[in-house]
């Protein structure tokens, strides 16, 4: 029964809150490099709890994802230090696992000696770039600087191996995977800075001595390389330089070269695209004017398809029909929209009753908010400045905000990552859905409303649900708007008096900086029906369960939305997202995609998965090595 | 109007012209105003694109007709406007047509058009201006002949960012010699012209960039005022940084580091400034690359070679950025064998640039190779680098041939390589053939080369003494190029140095006494400096020394009176003084010293001289005059001095000369320079005094 729900919910907010806190030292490192990749080395950094280290490692950080933006730290996290773990004996560790020197005896070529970074370079960064300076070159300056992959032998210096690269001080030679070297820069000794470039859209490598390219020095590079230094003499100390500090070579200079070669390929093959003719869905033209038939923008997708010779590929009344529901869920009248559409497209809802479920779990979602059509007539206020989409036919600022979202999926406020009718086609596993972001903490312990009032509520119940009609509700809308719930015009019953004095202890609880906002609009009425409604959603939840089996989905989605009434102001609770009209949006776009499959037509426009499909393809590029994904972001196409 | 009564007198021509051609002029003669206009429109259209029917208009005459209804103030301005443009587009056509635009007085025309208001028709003017100033075939002084024009084209630039495009496009085409740099500096040329480097408009931003390319090009003044400019707070060098940037246009990166080697050779901007070494330096560099258009690479390696040429630091830089020794090799491997097959545009345009890549790839060797010795060895062990630049001395290409020549120069300059890879390569070869009838930029270089090559320690100097070289020395010495001369009696010089009697009779010989005479008052510090250095090594050694002097000794011993007396350096009179002192040292030419009381009294002079190194050089000469010769002990203070200690001892003639000397009053001043502050010339001094003591 319902009853339970608030319960359920609480034990629901109680469990969130019981997760285990992050360790201190974990949290603070967090904070720290601004990363949530909890590197091993940096906990103990901190431990240390040096504050200019932190100063250097927040440099780090800034600087290393403004070298490579394209890099997911969760996934790939970047070289940051030398490993403790990786390096043979003869080598020593210092300076935050920065400094290297040689700790071995250094008589033969088999004293040699190296370690490898803490994590391989990854290939999102297009172009990777480190430095090591040369703080001594000990007894013969035997330093090999390089590359190496993991397991290749330590008790060496780099470019001896298989799969190791390097270029020595003592010769200049560079080391190819091979124990004789090809003759290839000057030599290095004492005071000079060596740099390391890994191009990882061509697999080449090549060095920098003191800040001047010395010319490729490796080319078929494997992937998953980590940057390696090897000593081989008594007295060899490298200081190394992932980003701590500015490099002394101008990589950033490099970076804008290939960012330029990357995107003039773009470019180009977009060319190739505009010449060909307009049978392919993913033709430009076709993209564009599918995009807008399917939001239902018809007056532009008329003049678009007027200018640019195409068939308009769906009917002008359809499209107005589709427009019409958008709007109403858009605006959060759920019930109308419902009722329309089952009007419109009777067979829709009775074959698709996990869409009916999720579009009245909406309905009772703006139910709470006041601002669906059957609590709204009963007496609800209604902010005007959220709710009331202008009568105009054209949407669209809804439309171009969620392309933005996509654009930029870290914004604060947290709303999905999202593009009307992109959604569902991304979440076949590839990726999975992004868990609900912490930032909705709650600051306070929720007061949960007690049974016994909610009992009083229902028992108030009044008579006023089937008095309210579709009607000229926008009229309604002017009376209503001070949300005061005492003075309904349509005399409507308000409550008891216990209620009034109910509706002053929320005020005082409520931070009086907030909008006044009250649940179903603060109509008893409105309550009532919301209650109802729910009992009704519960029913037909259990109804589909038995009907079509388990659905997680479903029984999170009313979990959820269950949970509003746990809290005293469900708009600041940690549920509260669901009542924000972001959130009309994915539903928008279900219906309207479930709608035009029953036409025929793609439930999402061709731009829409296009420019998922970019935005998936980067990321798999990413995991599989292809480097140039660092300079093709989609957002430097969506603006 | 000259040009059109000229017209009709092109009968042949006429013939082959169609008449639809004819039909365009002849309604340029329209008394009906408005038919004229549109038949100057439709000519208009007609001629875009189309060279023949240009050429074809042009022979009957329409430019001079045209000319008259631009510049008639009757004209309306809209026929004015197309008269202008049409013009423009004859003048797109070939250099022929330039030509005859240029003959029919089109410049001063469309430069009086540009005092009229209208702005189109301005631009359609300057537009026409540009690309007849642009041709080669266009002499550039007809921009600067009226001095009000300059002036008026800088305050046309605030016009449009059309007006800013075609002007600065024709300063920057225009300024050739230090004149015209200084009429735009002067008439306030940067301060114009620095702000259009922020234009939105990238055209007008690189035709201002190539315009302060063209200005600073050796011109301090230039440059120096260019690295105080400021552009929107930011310094003009910055500018040109950031213009280097690699995601910049390459055209837009090339000019900036123009722009900035310029400066930097000016001497406005150190070598050592970071906008020199971190950037324009790495810039050039990658315009070298194999990436870069053929133009490109040619054009990176010339400004290259120049930014580095005297800075021994950015040639160790340059030699070690990204292969660039090995890069420039590539520069000799056009026309390549797989263009040649490929297709045939693209061998015709390889060939058109392999003697331009060859002659800059040549110059950037010599460049990189001027100084360090290390550098040297890296670009002679160059794969066939030797063999190159043999070829390069014999190609038709003359531009070739003399970077050849400065490379091979360049790398003359080491020991190790005379030794090596010039002797194993026979360089000398080409090097000689060469030297016949080439012109002079050529033979400097080539005759400067040779002076290396006949070091002694080079074992080419045997084969090139035999092939004949010493005429062709002398005659360079009669040279009227002073460093045509030098070269000659340099080379002449290394020749003699330890070089066999017959060597340097024949040297005499050639050369002929009058020739050396002139040539010791020549007016070239240089060319006096190494005559006179030929002739001490000539003097060497006591029977080469006796022999000369016996047959020359008379003129010999007046040139020497005469330079001691004249107005000279302290490095000639001591060169003076060592040769008298190698005179001193024969057997029977000491006598023509000790006969010379004049002479005598003037090396005591030089001995009390306020120059350590003219002491050092009388002393040595005193000294030659008063030894012992069964001491056979040799003076090793002079290199040139011969080692023959043989000779017939004729030890009472010594003691007659020490005795003249000490009555002279030479043992007095000897006895003074013993106690001498410097340990060589104390130690000399000493050395004469036991001559006395033995």
């Amino acid at each position: 029964s319902l009853l339970s729900a608030p319960i359920r919910a609480a034990h629901h907010v109680l469990t969130t809150n019981k997760r285990p806190p992050p360790a201190p030292a974990a949290k603070a490192s967090t904070a720290m490099s601004g990363q949530s990749s909890g590197c091993g080395f940096l906990t103990s950094v901190v431990v240390h709890g040096d504050s200019a280290l932190s100063e250097q490692e927040k440099e780090l950080g800034r600087r290393l994802r403004r070298l490579y933006p394209a890099v997911d730290e969760r996934e790939t996290p970047l070289p940051r230090s030398w490993s403790p773990k990786d390096k043979f004996s003869y080598i020593g560790l210092s300076q935050n696992n920065l400094r290297v020197h040689y700790k071995g005896h250094g008589k033969t070529p088999k004293d040699a000696a190296s370690v490898r970074a803490t994590h391989p370079i990854p290939a999102a960064c297009g172009v990777y770039y480190f430095e090591v300076k040369i703080v001594s070159k000990g007894r013969d300056g035997y330093m090999g600087i390089g590359l190496s992959a993991q397991g290749v032998n330590m008790n060496r210096l780099p470019g001896w191996d298989k799969h190791s690269y390097g270029y020595h001080g003592d010769d200049g030679h560079s080391f190819c995977s091979s124990g004789t070297g090809q003759p290839y820069g000057p030599t290095f000794t004492t005071g000079d800075v060596i740099g390391c470039c890994v191009n990882l859209i061509n697999n080449t490598c090549f060095y920098t001595k003191n800040g001047h390219s010395l010319g490729i020095a490796f080319t078929d590079l494997p992937p998953n390389l980590y940057p390696t230094v090897g000593l081989q003499t008594p007295g060899e100390v490298v200081d190394a330089n992932f980003g701590q500090h500015p490099f002394v070579f101008d990589i950033e200079d490099y970076m804008r070269e290939w960012r330029t070669k990357i995107q003039a390929q773009i470019i180009s093959r977009g060319q190739g695209l505009k010449v060909g003719n307009n049978s392919s869905p993913f033709s430009p033209d076709r993209m564009v004017a599918s995009y807008l038939v399917h939001h239902g923008y018809c007056a532009t997708a008329e003049a678009f398809a007027r200018s640019t010779d195409q068939a308009v590929h769906e009917e002008l009344a359809s499209i107005k029909n589709r427009q019409k529901i958008q709007k109403l869920v858009l605006s959060g009248r759920m019930g109308e929209a419902i009722e329309t559409t089952q009007q419109l497209y009777p067979t829709l809802l009775e074959r698709n009753p996990n869409l009916l479920f999720m579009l009245k779990v909406r309905q009772f979602i703006e139910m709470v908010n006041g601002t669906d059509s059957e609590v709204r007539c009963l007496g609800g206020r209604s902010p005007k400045s959220q709710d009331s989409y202008p009568g105009s036919p054209n949407p669209s600022p809804s439309h171009s905000a969620s392309i933005h979202s996509l654009a930029s999926p870290a914004k604060p406020s947290g709303s999905h990552s999202y593009l009307p009718g992109f959604d569902s086609s991304c979440s076949n596993g590839v990726a999975p859905g992004r868990p609900h972001p912490s930032a909705h903490c709650p600051k306070q312990l929720p007061s949960t409303p007690s049974n016994a009032e909610l009992n009083t509520i229902n028992s108030v119940r009044s008579q006023q649900a089937n008095a309210c009609t579709s009607g000229d509700i926008d009229m309604e809308v002017d009376h209503y708007s001070n949300g005061v719930s005492g003075s309904s015009s349509n005399g409507f019953l308000n409550g008891s008096s216990k209620h009034d004095i109910e509706l002053e202890d929320c005020d005082a609880d409520m931070d009086p900086a907030l909008p006044r906002r009250q649940l179903c609009g603060g109509s008893q009425a409105a309550i009532e029906r919301m209650i109802h409604f729910g009992r009704e959603l519960q029913s037909m939840s259990e109804h589909l369960r038995r009907e079509c089996g388990k659905n997680a989905a479903n029984k999170k989605m009313l979990k959820d939305a269950f949970s509003l009434l746990a809290y005293s102001d469900p708009w600041s609770s940690p549920v509260g997202y669901q009542l924000d009209s972001i959130q009309r949006e994915p539903v928008c776009s279900t219906l309207n995609s479930a709608i035009l499959e029953t036409h025929n037509l793609p439930k999402q426009p061709p731009l829409a998965l296009a420019v998922g499909q970019a935005s998936q393809c980067l990321s798999v590029m990413a995991r599989s090595g292809i480097g140039s994904c660092a300079f093709a972001s989609v957002d430097d196409y969506l603006h | 109007m000259a040009c059109m009564l000229e017209a009709p007198l092109r009968i042949s021509v006429l013939s082959e012209v169609t008449a639809t051609s004819r039909h365009y002029v002849d309604r340029l003669f329209d008394p009906d105003p408005q038919k004229v206009l549109q038949g100057v429109i439709d000519m208009k259209n007609a001629v875009i694109g189309n060279n023949k029917q240009k050429a074809n208009l042009i022979v009957l005459g329409a430019v001079p007709r045209l000319l008259y209804l631009l510049q008639q103030p009757t004209s309306s301005l809209e026929l004015r406007t197309e008269c202008a443009v049409v013009l423009g587009s004859l003048a797109m056509g070939t250099e022929n047509n330039i030509k005859s635009l240029v003959d029919c007085h089109i410049i001063p025309a469309l430069l009086q058009g540009l005092l009229c208001q209208d702005l189109k028709f301005i631009e359609a003017c300057l537009r026409c201006l540009r690309t007849v100033f642009i041709s080669p075939v266009t002499p550039v002084q007809l921009l600067f002949t009226d001095p009000t024009v300059i002036p008026h084209l800088m305050s046309l630039l605030s016009r449009s960012q059309r007006t800013q495009e075609y002007i600065t496009q024709i300063f920057s085409h225009c300024c050739k010699t230090p004149e015209h740099q200084m009429i735009l500096y002067n008439h306030g040329a940067i301060q114009n012209i620095a702000p259009l480097l922020m234009s939105p408009s990238y055209k007008v931003q690189m035709q201002a960039l190539k315009c302060f390319s063209v200005l600073a090009y050796e011109n301090t003044q230039v440059s120096m005022t260019l690295v105080n400019v400021l552009v929107d707070g930011e310094l003009l060098t910055q500018v040109f940084v950031k213009m280097m940037q690699r995601d910049r246009p390459i055209e837009m990166q090339l000019t900036a580091a123009k722009c900035l080697t310029y400066m930097c050779r000016a001497g406005a901007i150190r070598t050592d400034d970071t906008c020199i070494i971190m950037k324009t330096l790495p810039c050039l560099v990658r315009m070298c690359s194999k990436e870069r258009l053929l133009e490109e690479r040619v054009e990176g390696a010339e400004t290259l070679a120049y930014l580095m040429e005297p800075d021994v630091e950015l040639q160790r830089i340059a030699s070690i950025t990204d292969h660039l020794v090995a890069m420039l090799a590539d520069y000799f491997k056009y026309p390549s064998s797989v263009s040649a097959i490929a297709d045939i545009k693209r061998l015709d345009h390889d060939l058109k640039h392999a003697h331009e890549l060859r002659q800059a790839a040549f110059k950037l060797y010599a460049s990189l190779g001027a100084n360090d010795e290390d550098i040297r060895k890296k670009i002679t062990e160059t794969e066939n680098m030797m063999d190159r630049i043999v070829s390069g001395l014999s190609e038709s290409s003359i531009k070739v041939r003399l970077a050849a020549v400065r490379c091979l120069h360049s790398l003359s300059r080491s020991v190790q390589q005379l030794r090596t890879s010039f002797h194993d390569h026979a360089v000398w070869k080409p090097l000689m053939k060469l030297l016949q009838n080439a012109p002079d930029e050529v033979l400097v270089m080539a005759s400067s080369t040779l002076c290396n090559l006949l070091l002694e320690f080079s074992p080419s100097k045997e084969p090139i003494l035999e092939s004949g070289v010493v005429e062709l020395l002398c005659s360079l010495t009669q040279s009227d190029s002073p460093a045509l001369r030098v070269n000659g009696i340099w080379a002449l010089m290394n020749m003699a140095f330890q070089a066999d009697q017959k060597v340097k009779v024949e040297i005499v010989r050639a050369l002929g006494t009058e020739q050396l005479f002139r040539l010791l008052s020549d007016p070239d510090a240089n060319v006096l400096m190494k005559t006179l250095g030929l002739l001490r090594n000539l003097l060497s050694t006591r029977p080469h020394i006796d022999q000369i002097m016996s047959s020359h000794g008379k003129q010999i011993m007046q040139a020497v009176t005469l330079i001691l007396e004249g107005e000279h350096g302290i490095e000639v009179k001591e060169q003076t003084l060592c040769i008298l002192g190698n005179i001193a040292d024969g057997h029977t030419a000491k006598e023509l010293i000790m006969t010379n009381d004049d002479m005598l009294q003037k090396i005591k002079s030089y001995m009390g001289h306020s120059n350590v190194k003219l002491q050092l050089a009388a002393t040595f000469c005193v000294s030659n005059l008063i030894w012992n010769e069964e001491d056979g002990e040799e003076d090793a203070a002079t290199a040139h001095k011969g080692d023959d200690t043989g000779g017939n001892p004729v030890a009472r003639g010594s003691q007659e000369r020490q005795d003249k000397l000490r009555e002279m009053g030479f043992v007095d001043i000897l006895h003074k320079l013993t106690q001498a502050s410097d340990p060589n010339l104390c130690d000399r001094a000493k050395t004469a005094m036991q001559q006395y003591l033995a």
